[in-house]
């Protein structure tokens, strides 16, 4: 599905991302975890289309699209989200998440007729704030709501653009901590009817372990492991890394 | 589409559409030309508002296409005045305004902010030097004169311009303005509106869900030039003489002004202000020598008492009398 073939990213003198490769299949759920500052929203830019690699390939479905602008990667289907929310916050709720179907229906150069008249766009934002929990919210502009929606906007925000891979930077942070796995669950499930890809970054290891299929651990732009979750935790290196800790003490997760 | 059609909203527009309409009937002639200038400017007000309230780039070089519109209709009967007929010179003031807003457009829309003010001004000034200097093409300082045009065949022959101008001209001006605010209404509720509101709101956002964000905010930038093209060909009808002063940044900032006098949050607002600026300069300019203090002062007490302009404070107003009385008068503000 998506695959990153040595992938190099320098700001200036410093080299962010050191040759990284690695793919990811369809259906399958991937966290990629790392210590601050290890690359990983670098790594989201990169692929997601922000940041353009230095050196090295990224492609999706075979296609490379290391050098296609943001919106030529959604069409191919790639989404994403943001770690600090991004919002169109002085639109209505439903509105942010209906230019996005406009956006996947080409309709957004549509210049005449009333954007709530489009029927289609506007039942699937509807049902789409319903699966996460917003549909209450509708009317409300972005910047009304409280922080944990935001947050859960903006990952509905990613996942009504209809990916076929999905980047998730941090999706439960700043949500309530009763309500994360609801999120996830909804997310997954979401996923999961679509056949959608993957990746999540995530530090909160609940949700890495009960949601990810396999763990990529990056740190200083390398990866270090990947693999299955288990295994890839038990590692000394990752262990070190992620925790600062050597295996005989380590608190396990 | 029934929807949008039933609104109070809509029957507001329906009352004030046939107020205007009876307009000649129940005021003089000079208080109508007053209002024909009012209903031109207020076209470009809507285009200018397009960009500051709903692509969130503020210009100050508005009066270049206004310019641009105004001019291609003078030098139309300048060099060709054997095609020279109000419905040329219309289609004239809009393909020109249009080309020039694309082009200078093209260079504006790659920033935002200040940035983007500047280079407008700026692009407006090095038009208005080229109108000024070029004397034997464009008149320079002394301008061009703008006579009477056939509409459609039809001649005014014989009718004196303050005639023409209080007679079928006044429904000309109101059917051209109204089709122009009802596009431009259609525009900003649009998807493509949206779009540009959402370019407005968060630029990163916008383009990580397929915005081409600059490419939008170039296209609002060739509607708004292109409305003040419109704006610039039917109004100087009404002057007669047009000279490279409307071209001049003092002009964009007036425009600027009426803008934020009608109040940018709302819809209508530039409409408003359009009209109010059209009248507050007249008194102004009738009271003292200084007008320019005076409209400088209320623009401080605008900023200062009542940021959301007139219609601004008038719909905060309906909100605190309206018997739920939802707080926030703001918030809602911002849904119009």
């Amino acid at each position: 599905m998506l695959e990153v073939k040595d992938v190099i990213k320098s700001f200036g003198k410093f080299m962010v991302i050191r040759g990284v490769s690695f793919d990811i299949n369809q259906n399958e759920v991937v966290a990629m975890l790392g210590p601050n500052g290890a690359g990983k929203t670098t790594m989201v830019n990169l692929i997601s289309g922000h940041l353009f690699p230095d050196e090295g390939q990224v492609l999706l479905a075979g296609k490379d699209i290391s050098t296609s602008p943001p919106y030529q990667r959604i069409k191919a289907g790639i989404a994403r989200n943001f770690q600090l929310t991004q919002l169109f916050e002085e639109l209505s709720v439903l509105d942010n998440v209906r230019n996005c179907l406009f956006s996947v229906q080409g309709k957004l150069g549509r210049f005449f007729k009333p954007a709530a008249a489009y029927k289609e766009a506007t039942e699937q934002a509807l049902e789409i704030l319903e699966v996460f929990n917003l549909a209450q919210f509708k009317d409300e502009l972005g910047e009304g709501l409280s922080e944990g929606d935001k947050k859960i906007l903006d990952t509905a925000m990613a996942f009504a653009l209809k990916p076929d891979f999905l980047l998730l930077d941090e999706p439960t942070s700043g949500v309530a901590t009763a309500e994360k796995f609801k999120v996830m669950d909804t997310i997954i499930n979401a996923i999961q009817a679509r056949g959608t890809a993957t990746m999540i970054i995530e530090h909160d290891m609940d949700i890495v372990s009960d949601y990810a299929q396999r763990v990529m651990v990056l740190a200083e732009g390398e990866i270090l492991a990947d693999g299955v979750p288990v295994e890839v935790m038990e590692s000394e290196a990752v262990q070190e890394t992620l925790f600062g800790v050597k295996s005989d003490d380590a608190v396990r997760c | 589409m029934k929807n949008f059609l039933f609104t109070p909203r809509a029957a507001v527009y329906a009352g004030i559409f046939i107020v205007l309409l009876l307009l000649p009937k129940m005021i003089n002639a000079y208080h109508l030309s007053l209002v024909e200038t009012g209903l031109s400017l207020a076209i470009m007000a809507l285009g200018l508002n397009l960009l500051l309230r709903y692509t969130g780039v503020l210009s100050f070089g508005i009066g270049a296409y206004f310019a641009a519109g105004a001019y291609a209709v003078g030098m139309l009967n300048m060099y060709w005045p054997e095609y020279y007929t109000f419905e040329t010179a219309i289609l004239a003031s809009i393909l020109v305004s249009a080309a020039v807003s694309a082009l200078f457009g093209f260079v504006c829309v790659r920033h935002t902010r200040i940035f983007f003010s500047i280079l407008t001004l700026a692009l407006s000034m090095l038009l208005f030097a080229v109108l000024e200097k070029a004397y034997h093409i464009t008149g320079g300082s002394d301008g061009i004169r703008i006579p009477i045009p056939t509409f459609f065949g039809h001649e005014f022959e014989g009718m004196r311009r303050f005639q023409f101008l209080t007679g079928p001209y006044y429904y000309i001006l109101l059917g051209i303005f109204s089709a122009s605010t009802l596009i431009m209404l259609a525009i900003v509720n649009s998807p493509f509106g949206k779009a540009l509101q959402a370019t407005r709101d968060n630029e990163l956002r916008a383009e990580m869900i397929g915005v081409r964000v600059r490419r939008f905010r170039w296209y609002a930038f060739v509607i708004a030039g292109t409305f003040s093209g419109l704006s610039g060909g039917v109004w100087c009808f009404v002057s007669g003489h047009i000279t490279p002063e409307i071209c001049n940044w003092v002009f964009s900032g007036e425009v600027v002004y009426m803008v934020l006098l009608g109040g940018f949050m709302i819809f209508e607002g530039p409409i408003v202000g359009a009209m109010l600026f059209t009248y507050l300069r007249l008194y102004a300019v009738a009271a003292t020598e200084y007008w320019m203090l005076i409209i400088g002062a209320t623009l401080v007490i605008l900023v200062l008492l009542l940021p959301g302009g007139v219609t601004g404070g008038l719909y905060d107003l309906i909100e605190r009398f309206k018997p739920k009385g939802r707080a926030k008068a703001g918030a809602e503000v911002k849904h119009a």
